[in-house]
């Protein structure tokens, strides 16, 4: 019985861990995506006589560095506190 | 030098985004891991606190008729609201349950904010579409900003919540400032200038 249940957390915990962990990296690759789908979002594949706006908001990079942000500051250290238990 | 309206509806889409991720990994995690480092119980309602002011610049910037501003300043009043009571109630200076609904009342403010300031049909161009779509998913959704409210530790409502926010980043993200939706421009709304 307290091994089930031991089973049973543990499984949780993986599966809690698994889910925060792709959280980051699935962003970054609807962000890849959309990148692909529509590459005249991205003004920098043709920057020539570009103002500044257009070159530094470009949406599927923002939703990549969205991904890179949530990833590398929040999920990192939550899988971390996940880890310990 | 300023941005276009279209870029300021990306940059706030992008907020909406992390927004979405911290809830949702909360969500995930449940909240005695997720507040394990302070910092992260603080986190989604600072930032929703920041965009709220960041909502006034563009009130000031960026609005062209008396009933855009008002939907703009009341959109950052109620973010204020909301990420102001969320801080106080994380942090323990309110007490009172009841100002877990200033969240569910930010989302009915806003939803009804976009209804109606938007004074063209749904197909008019995409951003009278994404007017409407955002305020009836606002309106919609304060349900289950309530139903969070109500039950904080439901999975089901964090979940949900969490979501909300996602629809709404890829709604901004899909706005421009004149484009088609689905084929329908009407000729009144003029030419798409990209």
């Amino acid at each position: 019985m307290t091994t089930s249940t031991a089973t049973h957390v543990e499984t949780r915990t993986d599966l809690r861990t698994r889910i925060v962990g792709a959280l980051g990296p699935a962003t970054i690759l609807a962000g890849l995506v959309w990148a692909v789908v529509q590459p005249w979002r991205i003004t920098l594949l043709h920057p020539h006589d570009q103002g500044f706006w257009w070159l530094f908001v470009e949406p599927p990079l923002l939703v990549v560095l969205a991904g890179l942000a949530f990833h590398r500051f929040v999920a990192r250290p939550l899988l971390e506190d996940l880890a310990e238990g | 030098m300023q941005p276009q309206a279209e870029m300021v509806h990306w940059l706030f889409a992008t907020g909406f985004l992390l927004l979405s991720l911290f809830l949702l990994a909360e969500a995930v995690v449940g909240e005695e891991v997720w507040r394990r480092r302070a910092w992260r119980a603080y986190l989604w309602p600072s930032f929703a606190f920041a965009m709220g002011v960041f909502m006034w610049p563009v009130m000031t910037f960026f609005t062209n008729s008396t009933i855009h501003m008002v939907a703009h300043g009341s959109w950052a009043q109620v973010m204020m609201l909301a990420g102001g009571a969320e801080l106080g109630l994380v942090r323990g200076k309110l007490h009172s349950a009841l100002w877990r609904l200033a969240t569910p009342f930010a989302f009915l403010v806003s939803g009804l904010a976009f209804l109606l300031h938007e004074q063209n049909p749904w197909f008019f161009q995409r951003s009278a579409f994404l007017h409407h779509f955002l305020g009836w998913t606002l309106v919609l959704g304060t349900s289950v900003a309530l139903l969070r409210a109500l039950r904080p530790r439901w999975v089901v409502a964090q979940t949900g919540f969490a979501l909300l926010f996602a629809v709404v980043a890829v709604a901004l993200f899909c706005d421009r400032d004149l484009a088609p939706v689905f084929g329908h421009l009407s000729p009144l709304a003029g030419a798409p200038h990209r």
